[in-house]
């Protein structure tokens, strides 16, 4: 082929779109909330019951989508958190620790069933409250939040096959604090092992995510989980700093940003408490030039998208290789005119509220931030809903590893394009992050990726496919990514003292 | 896609993952179409009919019956849109013909030895020839499938290079029978090919092979048209076959065509459903939208 055709050809490349706007219109398809039970006010879950705090505090918890006030929830004071761990501790001593293993595989089975049952509602608030899509509450959030407490139930009376020549001991009380991204899932992924492996738990939820954590709570009192076994506790930073104070903890695992992570590291240092976290990311995500190339399109939209980007795994780095940048980038474009962003009640719904005004905003500084550092932005045209939180799905072109919006963690459906040459060179530029928690490699070759998983230094690699979670599968990140692995066998080792 | 060679190069194809390829379809079934959206999809479902017989025992009283339905799908109820085509044998296309003149409906022929294919190249011809001085408007041939398999991609090429000629003012569909192609790579490379030789249409199956068509296969053909799109500016039309029988998995492909290529590609000129039963079931539909009770299969006509 002649330069000049080349260059015809790429050209067309470039001016070709298709039209994404005046096709098939989805007419709103909303789903209901009137079988959604939302009490006014919501106590703390302590010992079984439902109690007043102390302080008799209550903060209110919004929709991120319409900013209506959805109910109001009390906040915990040290003293709270106090009568929760000696709730905790009592259910250990002569409760959860004496009864057989097999009894306790039986609660886990029991809310995991329970669960199912109520899988409606629980979709319709964690969406209420949380601002993510319907359609990823309904079909990822919630079954996975009951697939972890089926997979832990099985390994209740299994422990001494899990870790073979050795003793299986429980460790007492853990503490537990969860953020809000996904409310349910990670209450799931918590209490799950720390139940199975004998525990009691004292939980605190994000502030502005509540309600599926309290809901949680009466779905134990209808499987009559013994009083005290697991304790809830709202609130906000300060709650979460009396649990991670508290003496009689024994245990600490938090799922958060990486600043409270070193916060939470300093100040159990010295003590007895274990410590798992799972912190934040900046997930490289790679395209080979020989991968499936509509496929990797699809992933790339998965991997920064997904619950607006709201995931501590998203791939929020794009590596593409140069052959194929200009054909990846054009189809990104165009797959990106073709989602839908708005009410997250819509079954239609690709894209809902972002969690926050807070998160919100800091998203917005970071979009004027890449345009200052002279990134090319691309957002499709689509017109957000006046009311609540909303951004629309955004690209940033030509940027640099120097780039703030490459090297921070933005926790919204931004992307951050770079190209590379060589398997070397988006190797070195994959690594040269302070994070490690996941990794994409898309390629059409077994080799290429079995070459790449070696050498990435993340916890969890994704190949040609992205943001896939399974119980049985542990999850956790290198460096500053946190420590410990959640889920799978792994995930039962923090939970337990082997002897 | 290189687009400027007069022959078909394997290596220009892209890799396809079947995974994700099958996930993808399964988001496009959780659309949730309803109301005017769902009416407006079914007339356009309609308007994309290329109503088909294809049997043996095919009599002229059979095939006139079929056209006065391709015509008059429903008169009971007012503003149902016409069917694109009737697809019939090459024997067939006179009495077609004849039955629907003075409609915009077009006869479509299967020709070139459908559904095998297994016939020297002058006998397709002559098929073809036969089919389109008839009258078709339209012809369906297949692809030799067994040379495509053992890799004789310029026999393929060749082959469906003549037939177009053959064509002269006649639209080429190419069916590519995907149910004996065994793999989507197959399918994408099926796809590319036979564009590059000169398709105005890609159609999945014959509805002689199961499985006929599925929205894997048709996703993977859709982006097949899209890269050549992109590439070219020259738009390629896509018609499944077979297996379509439900207004809900209509309504799931038109999502996919609107996902995947857009606007342009949403209407009977560039998509076609092959089909038999669905018209009914889409009428039974817009009547329950209409009237708020689903109906008997017995007050749709079965032409």
């Amino acid at each position: 082929m002649s330069k000049k055709q080349d260059k015809t050809q790429k050209a067309a490349i470039a001016d070709l779109a298709l039209d994404f706007s005046s096709g098939f219109k989805y007419e709103p398809a909303p789903e209901s909330s009137s079988h959604v039970k939302l009490e006014k006010q919501y106590e703390l879950f302590i010992d079984g019951k439902w109690v007043a705090p102390i302080d008799e505090k209550y903060f209110e918890t919004t929709s991120p989508a319409t900013e209506q006030v959805l109910s109001r929830i009390a906040e915990a004071s040290a003293a709270d958190v106090d009568k929760a761990v000696k709730a905790a501790r009592n259910a250990y001593e002569n409760v959860w620790s004496k009864i057989s293993a097999k009894e306790r595989g039986k609660y886990l089975f029991r809310i995991a069933r329970i669960i199912q049952e109520k899988a409606r509602e629980f979709a319709v608030i964690e969406t209420m409250e949380g601002g993510k899509p319907i359609r990823e509450s309904r079909d990822i959030d919630v079954p996975l939040a009951a697939n972890h407490f089926f997979y832990y139930a099985g390994w209740a009376d299994k422990l001494e096959y899990a870790f073979p020549g050795k003793k299986a001991n429980s460790i007492g009380v853990a503490g537990q604090i969860i953020p809000w991204n996904f409310p349910l899932l990670m209450a799931a992924w918590k209490i799950a092992p720390a139940l199975a492996a004998g525990n009691t738990v004292v939980l605190k939820p994000a502030e502005t995510t509540s309600l599926t954590a309290l809901k949680l709570a009466e779905v134990f009192q209808e499987a009559g989980l013994p009083a005290g076994v697991v304790n809830i506790v709202t609130g906000a930073g300060a709650t979460g700093a009396a649990i991670v104070n508290h003496p009689d903890v024994n245990k600490i695992a938090f799922t958060g940003s990486t600043d409270v992570g070193k916060i939470i590291q300093k100040a159990i240092a010295g003590t007895n408490k274990k410590l798992t976290l799972e912190l934040g990311g900046k997930a490289a995500n790679i395209i080979f030039e020989d991968a499936a190339i509509d496929q990797a399109v699809e992933g790339i939209v998965n991997g920064i998208f997904f619950n607006q980007g709201h995931v501590c795994c998203a791939g929020s780095r794009l590596f593409v290789q140069e052959g194929v940048a200009d054909k990846v980038i054009k189809k990104l474009k165009d797959r990106m005119k073709s989602l839908i962003v708005g009410d997250p009640m819509d079954k239609n719904t690709d894209i809902g509220a972002i969690n926050s005004k807070e998160q919100l905003k800091k998203i917005n500084d970071y979009l004027k931030i890449g345009v200052n550092e002279g990134a090319e932005i691309f957002q499709p045209a689509c017109t957000l809903p006046k009311k609540g939180y909303f951004c629309a799905p955004t690209l940033f072109l030509h940027t640099s590893q120097s780039h703030r919006i490459v090297q921070e963690e933005i926790f919204g459906p931004v992307l951050a394009i770079q190209t590379f040459r060589t398997v070397e060179e988006v190797l070195e530029k994959a690594n040269n992050t302070p994070y490690g928690l996941s990794a994409g490699v898309w390629t059409d070759k077994g080799s290429k990726i079995f070459n790449m998983t070696t050498k990435l230094k993340a916890g969890v690699v994704w190949a040609n496919t992205y943001n896939k979670f399974d119980p049985a599968s542990p999850f956790g990140g290198y460096k500053e990514s946190g420590i410990g692995r959640e889920g799978g066998l792994h995930g039962l080792l923090p939970y337990l003292s082997l002897s | 896609m290189n687009t400027t060679l007069k022959s078909y190069d394997p290596r220009f194809t892209p890799p396809v993952d079947q995974v994700s390829v099958e996930e993808r379809c399964a988001r496009f079934t959780t659309r949730s179409i309803k109301k005017s959206t769902k009416v407006n999809g079914l007339k356009l479902a309609m308007s994309m009919i290329d109503l088909t017989t294809l049997e043996g025992k095919d009599s002229e009283g059979k095939v006139r019956q079929l056209c006065y339905k391709a015509m008059h799908p429903h008169d009971a109820m007012p503003g149902i849109p016409q069917v694109a085509a009737v697809c019939v044998y090459p024997t067939m296309v006179k009495v077609a013909k004849k039955a629907l003149k003075g409609s915009a409906i077009n006869v479509a022929a299967v020709a070139t030895a459908f559904p095998s294919g297994m016939a020297p190249l002058q006998v397709k011809l002559d098929d073809t020839h036969y089919a389109v001085e008839e009258g078709a408007d339209e012809i369906d041939m297949v692809i030799s499938r067994g040379k495509f398999l053992q890799g004789e991609y310029n026999f393929v090429f060749d082959e469906i290079a003549a037939v177009k000629e053959a064509c002269g003012k006649a639209h080429l569909k190419v069916i590519l029978e995907t149910g004996e192609l065994s793999t989507l790579d197959n399918v994408r490379k099926a796809s590319d090919l036979a564009i590059l030789a000169g398709a105005d249409f890609i159609k999945t199956s014959t509805g002689k092979i199961q499985p006929a068509a599925t929205m894997p296969v048709t996703l993977v053909m859709l982006e097949a048209i899209r890269d050549y799109y992109y590439a070219t500016g020259k738009m390629i039309g896509m018609k499944p076959a077979g297996g379509i029988a439900t207004s809900k998995l209509a309504l799931h492909y038109l999502v996919m065509v609107n996902e995947t290529l857009g606007a342009q590609w949403l209407n009977p000129d560039w998509f076609r459903f092959g089909a038999s039963k669905l018209a009914n079931d889409i009428l039974m539909q817009l009547m329950k939208e209409q009237t708020g009770n689903y109906q008997s299969l017995n007050y749709f006509s079965n032409d």
